[in-house]
């Protein structure tokens, strides 16, 4: 029987430490074994899936990537890309193959079209515009002088006055 | 005009409010089709029944392309009015059963009733994916070359038939006479 001693008690939370780690690092290793599950040849090729299935969308629970969704038709584009990268065809290829299916809403990185030139430079225009507008107020400080707005010997009594400083 | 500058903050203000006013009744879920006015993509497949279809088998019509399922509620809710187009025989309907299980397909349409002219067999959901199917229920339109004209994502009822497909039909058949 085993005594209890705190040097006992400091070995029990110890263990009880390691083994909700070990558990965690199961848990955590089971949620993304659904990206993990796909067999590749080269390290390569396991980046590349990782990279594309980050930046694409998932067309039916918006607003997450292939990666982060359990959709079923971003289960079957996981596996679409792993047979194009298996297949030997190139990113730009695999990215052109999702384009032609579902448009620019798959790219995470739309193209640059003409119909995307806003989204793309948008925040540039804006950035530009208040710029200028910054510039203009910063130039039209400039341009008045101390003396301009300094004041003259009556304005400085009554200042005075209204600070209740007897002249 | 040093007046008018005081408006320009409202004026700003307006023209955004419209904006973002319009962007609340749009429907981010419903996404343009990238097969609008190209043709059906090739499919050689099994269809719920057994046979095996081709795009040979496609109606030499225009005809609606139902993407389905067992698991899919809402296309039990669209389900009668498929049935009354196909009855009725006012167009033919072809089925994309999408990621199902054949057997569960075949259950599903002996129990519901089969408005389809054939279902294509799509356990995988790759033939959804040349589509660009993202979830059944969804309906396209193909003219009698074959080319897909119109998708409708979600349920098809009586009131999306005659407010969508009635006049997307009649201009294709005006389009077809003026040949």
């Amino acid at each position: 029987m085993t005594s209890w001693t705190l040097e006992n008690l400091r070995k029990g939370v110890c263990l009880g430490f390691v083994s909700m780690l070990l558990s965690g690092m199961f848990f955590s290793t089971a949620t993304i074994a659904q990206v993990d599950t796909f067999q590749f040849d080269t390290a390569e090729q396991q980046q590349r899936f990782r990279t594309l299935s980050n930046e694409l969308r998932c067309p039916m629970c918006q607003n997450s990537n292939l990666t982060g969704s359990t959709g079923g038709v971003a289960e079957d584009l996981r596996r679409e890309v792993h047979r194009m990268i298996i297949e030997g065809m190139t990113d730009d290829q695999i990215i052109q193959f999702m384009f032609e299916r579902y448009g620019d809403f798959i790219l995470f990185r739309p193209r640059l079209t003409a119909a995307t030139t806003l989204l793309w430079f948008g925040p540039l225009i804006f950035l530009l515009i208040g710029g200028l507008i910054g510039f203009g107020i910063w130039r039209r400080a400039r341009k008045v002088s101390i003396k301009d707005i300094a004041l003259d010997a009556s304005q400085q009594q009554r200042l005075q006055q209204l600070l209740g400083n007897k002249p | 005009m040093n007046k008018l500058k005081f408006f320009i903050p409202v004026l700003v203000f307006v023209a955004l409010g419209i904006i973002l006013w319009r962007g609340l009744y749009l429907d981010p879920r419903t996404l343009p089709s990238m097969l609008i006015d190209k043709p059906m993509p090739g499919f050689e497949l099994t269809a719920v029944d057994g046979a095996e279809v081709s795009n040979d088998d496609l109606p030499d019509q225009i005809f609606l392309l139902n993407v389905w399922g067992s698991y899919c509620l809402p296309c039990l809710i669209e389900h009668p009015t498929l049935m009354r187009l196909s009855e009725e025989g006012e167009i033919p309907v072809v089925g994309v059963n999408y990621r199902d299980r054949q057997d569960l397909a075949a259950n599903w349409l002996e129990e519901n009733g089969n408005p389809y002219a054939f279902s294509i067999l799509d356990e995988s959901g790759r033939f959804g994916i040349d589509l660009g199917v993202y979830g059944a229920p969804e309906t396209y339109l193909v003219d009698s070359n074959g080319v897909i004209r119109f998708r409708h994502v979600r349920v098809l009822d009586e009131t999306v038939w005659k407010q969508q497909f009635l006049p997307a039909i009649a201009e294709l058949k005006n389009e077809g006479s003026q040949r």
